[in-house]
């Protein structure tokens, strides 16, 4: 597969993981006890658990998992209003597979449906446009989730649905900002780490500006990077170099797809659709301000929260399972594996928060890939 | 085209009376057609002697099929029915001889799908070289089914001296494959329409029992067989692992996968050595014989594409991993429900 | 959230409404290519080209300049590290 293959070049990979080793070992990076890097993004988080590319690196350099995964992060709540919603007469639900496994306060959205719910997995919104097209008598809701990589594609959606009057179409829509939440996390005092890998497609979207803050304000270096083996590592020695150097900037390493202003008709498309909400709660990180987006009045009928009456409370509510950390996991502060319940009580088959069941989570990919765990 | 003048199925055709006769009669025994169903006996009847000049152990295996949508690229649920029963006596080591057939049909069923389906079994029956001998009917009300469910029994005879089982894996055997991973499952994922993909993809559903006997002619001490369907390949060596307890790694440079299989996978996030399959097997041979063992299975046309995948060994008892070309490795655990696509 | 593919625009579906067939190693999907299209870029324009496909939109044209240049750079370090073997012999 071009521009895929060509990335996963296991020679190349012995190259860099060689020039890393040189500099962890260098004058300038020697003293330091320990080097810690933060993938945000929970697509490298698979990546590099996937290819086990941290059993590669040096001791010396640690890899912490960030919260950039927006169903890890969803509150439960969200998983409890759309069961609802599917439960009315006459509706399909559509949504991403990634969301079917993920519990709410009692279900999932598969037990859901094997209770009878008509919940069906799609790759993309605009097939549940098509969908609405195909059952003009029942009324379709899709689950729009995610940071800014998919908001332009629940945009784009809605103004098609608006355009051609699809009044039996609705969302749910929980989309995260990238932005606030990084805020969120630097702000944090015991947060404790040296660099960062910045996401590659949110970047497609918003470009690589609106992370300056990090380099000016934080003093932190941040790498934009792809999700192929090569990418990961590139971006790894990218952040090292300039750390061994004492710089902190934000440079791009994924700049096949990313360019520094992102993508415009993408921004044009969010800005058209969503505004700021002041005050979400995401489960496991809390409260971040403006950290979520909700649909402008103008397309408040496409709603499903509206049309359905379950427009949630606004106020905070602790998500927490007794015993878990999946707060503390999201934020990089603990591995998954120190967490009491990871594969006790918290397992694939029987997960008791979203870092279980997303493909991205980090404790999901800890279980699965992880050598010897267990 | 049988004279049946109804175009769906109905109640009246599970009841007993002259419309089920008149269904089993000129659409099933007619498809079928063997000397033992003729004889429209409530039972097959076969002769012993017969079965005991080809072995010493009867294998005997059931099956029910209830696969959506009913037909997918390359085949139907009828296929499906056929060859996966077979190929359960085929990875035992036996020569499967008969099969029965179940059918519960939802009424509003179409005819004309049945009689694909119907000739569908024949086909594949009549290829394998197996009679369907006896079978049974019933209807069940609009909604209690979905279009038709499938149940396959099979009898087949083992050969003296062979003796395959996943309990005999042994540290230094080889792990072989018949052919490319994931097609079946790739299918019908396509089938479905739901993800809106276009692919040349078809379902790899093939009897094996052929490929099997070639593969036991040149090495009578292959340890283990399995046909890799439901869960992938992953699943069944997994399986192995455990009921042995040793260790497998495979080496993922080398499992075969069709480009449009890995492109649906890619797209989806799925991983090929998940996928369903109903044409291939996964066998574990003595070091020595592996590459005799391999070039009769390339000889073979079940086999063409077939490969060596891995090892097993005496680390890590009861898992399976995967090992990359970077110099890592990562375990592959067997499937905790079905694989989901994702778009994270 | 991340899971994009590089594919190639291969056929023209609805030219109005921006759609296109993308293929990703034999595997065909319609996607809607309104991010990429602007006064300086038609539908038709993009035909052959190379995307980044992500839930049924194309996101991004993927620079096969750049994508050679970041090779690039990975290969000038290993020649690097074959010129330090040279030198300490």
């Amino acid at each position: 597969m071009r521009f895929v293959d060509e990335f996963r070049d296991p020679a190349l990979a012995s190259t860099v993981l060689e020039r890393i080793r040189q500099l962890v070992e260098s004058p300038a990076l020697r003293n330091r006890e320990t080097i810690r890097v933060m993938e945000v993004c929970g697509g490298h988080t698979h990546t590099i658990f996937r290819y086990g590319l941290d059993q590669l690196l040096p001791d010396r350099l640690e890899l912490i998992h960030g919260p950039g995964c927006p169903v890890c992060v969803l509150p439960r709540e969200y998983i409890d209003t759309a069961i609802t919603i599917a439960r009315k007469p006459d509706v399909i639900l559509a949504s991403f597979g990634d969301l079917l496994r993920v519990p709410g306060t009692h279900m999932s959205l598969q037990q859901a449906r094997a209770e009878g719910a008509d919940i069906r997995t799609l790759y993309s919104p605009l097939d549940a446009l098509q969908l609405a097209r195909q059952y003009p008598d029942k009324i379709v809701v899709f689950l729009a989730i995610g940071f800014e990589t998919t908001m332009p594609a629940t945009a784009l959606t809605l103004l098609q649905a608006e355009a051609e009057q699809l009044h039996n179409f609705r969302m749910l829509t929980r989309h995260i900002s990238i932005i606030p939440t990084l805020k969120s996390l630097l702000d944090d005092p015991t947060l404790a780490v040296d660099g960062f890998i910045g996401p590659g497609h949110v970047s497609m979207v918003i470009g690589t500006h609106p992370y300056h803050f990090i380099a000016e304000h934080y003093r932190k270096p941040l790498v934009v990077s792809g999700f192929e083996p090569l990418d990961i590592l590139q971006s790894l020695l990218m952040v090292l170099a300039q750390l061994a150097t004492d710089r902190a900037r934000i440079e791009n390493q994924y700049a096949r797809v990313v360019h520094n202003a992102g993508n415009r008709q993408a921004q044009v498309a969010i800005g058209s659709v969503f505004e700021s909400c002041s005050r979400s709660t995401w489960r496991g990180l809390g409260a971040i301000t403006q950290s979520g987006v909700v649909l402008k009045p103008r397309f408040a009928e496409f709603d499903a929260e509206r049309a359905f009456g379950c427009e949630a409370s606004g106020e905070g509510v602790d998500d927490s399972v007794e015993g878990s950390c999946c707060g503390e996991v999201l934020k990089g502060k603990l591995q998954p594996q120190d967490c009491p319940l990871f594969a006790v009580q918290c397992t694939p088959a029987n997960p008791v928060g979203a870092l279980m069941v997303s493909s991205e989570g980090a404790c999901a990919a800890c279980y699965q890939y992880r050598k010897g765990a267990h | 085209m049988p004279d049946i003048t109804a175009e769906r199925i109905e109640l009246v055709h599970g009841e007993g009376g002259a419309r089920s006769r008149e269904l089993i009669e000129r659409m099933l025994v007619a498809a079928f057609d063997n000397p033992e169903l003729n004889r429209l006996e409530d039972q097959a009847r076969i002769e012993l002697a017969g079965l005991m000049s080809q072995g010493d152990r009867l294998a005997f295996t059931t099956d029910s099929y209830v696969v959506e949508p009913v037909e997918f690229p390359g085949g139907n649920i009828g296929t499906l029915a056929v060859n996966g029963t077979l190929n359960d006596l085929a990875v035992g080591g036996a020569r499967p001889r008969f099969l029965s057939c179940g059918l519960i049909l939802e009424e509003g069923l179409e005819l004309a799908l049945l009689q694909r389906v119907i000739n569908s079994m024949a086909e594949a029956a009549r290829d394998a070289g197996v009679a369907i001998v006896t079978g049974d009917t019933k209807v069940v009300p609009r909604g209690k089914a979905d279009q038709l469910f499938i149940n396959t029994s099979g009898i087949g005879v083992i050969p003296t001296n062979v003796d395959l089982s996943a309990a005999h894996c042994q540290p230094g055997d080889v792990i072989l494959i018949n052919g490319f991973m994931g097609d079946h499952g790739a299918a019908i994922l396509q089938a479905r329409g739901e993800l809106a993909l276009e692919a040349n993809v078809y379902t790899d559903c093939q009897s094996l029992h052929t490929l099997v006997s070639a593969m036991l002619a040149v090495c009578p001490d292959i340890h283990a067989m399995r046909d890799a369907t439901r869960g992938g390949v992953a699943t069944v060596l997994s399986e192995f692992a455990q009921a042995s307890s040793v260790g497998i790694c495979l080496q993922e440079s080398e499992l075969p996968v069709r480009p449009q299989v890995r492109g649906m996978c890619e797209i989806l996030g799925l991983e090929p050595l998940y996928l369903a399959n109903e044409g291939k097997l996964v066998a574990v041979v003595p070091r020595q014989s592996a590459s005799r063992v391999l070039e009769a299975m390339q000889r073979h046309p079940a086999g063409q594409h077939a490969a060596i995948i891995g090892q097993v060994t005496a680390e890590l008892p009861g898992k399976v991993q995967l090992a990359n070309a970077f110099g890592s490795s990562r375990l592959l655990e067997p499937l905790a429900g079905e694989q989901l696509p994702r778009i994270c | 959230m991340c899971l994009g593919v590089p594919g190639q625009v291969v056929e023209l579906v609805d030219a109005a409404a921006g759609m296109a067939w993308v293929e990703i190693s034999g595997v065909r999907r319609c996607v809607s290519l309104a991010c990429l299209l602007s006064d300086g870029c038609s539908v038709e324009s993009l035909l052959g080209q190379w995307v980044l496909v992500h839930v049924g939109f194309a996101m991004s044209l993927v620079d096969a300049d750049e994508a050679e240049r970041t090779l690039g750079l990975i290969r000038e370090l290993e020649r690097l590290a074959e010129d330090d073997d040279a030198i300490r012999g």
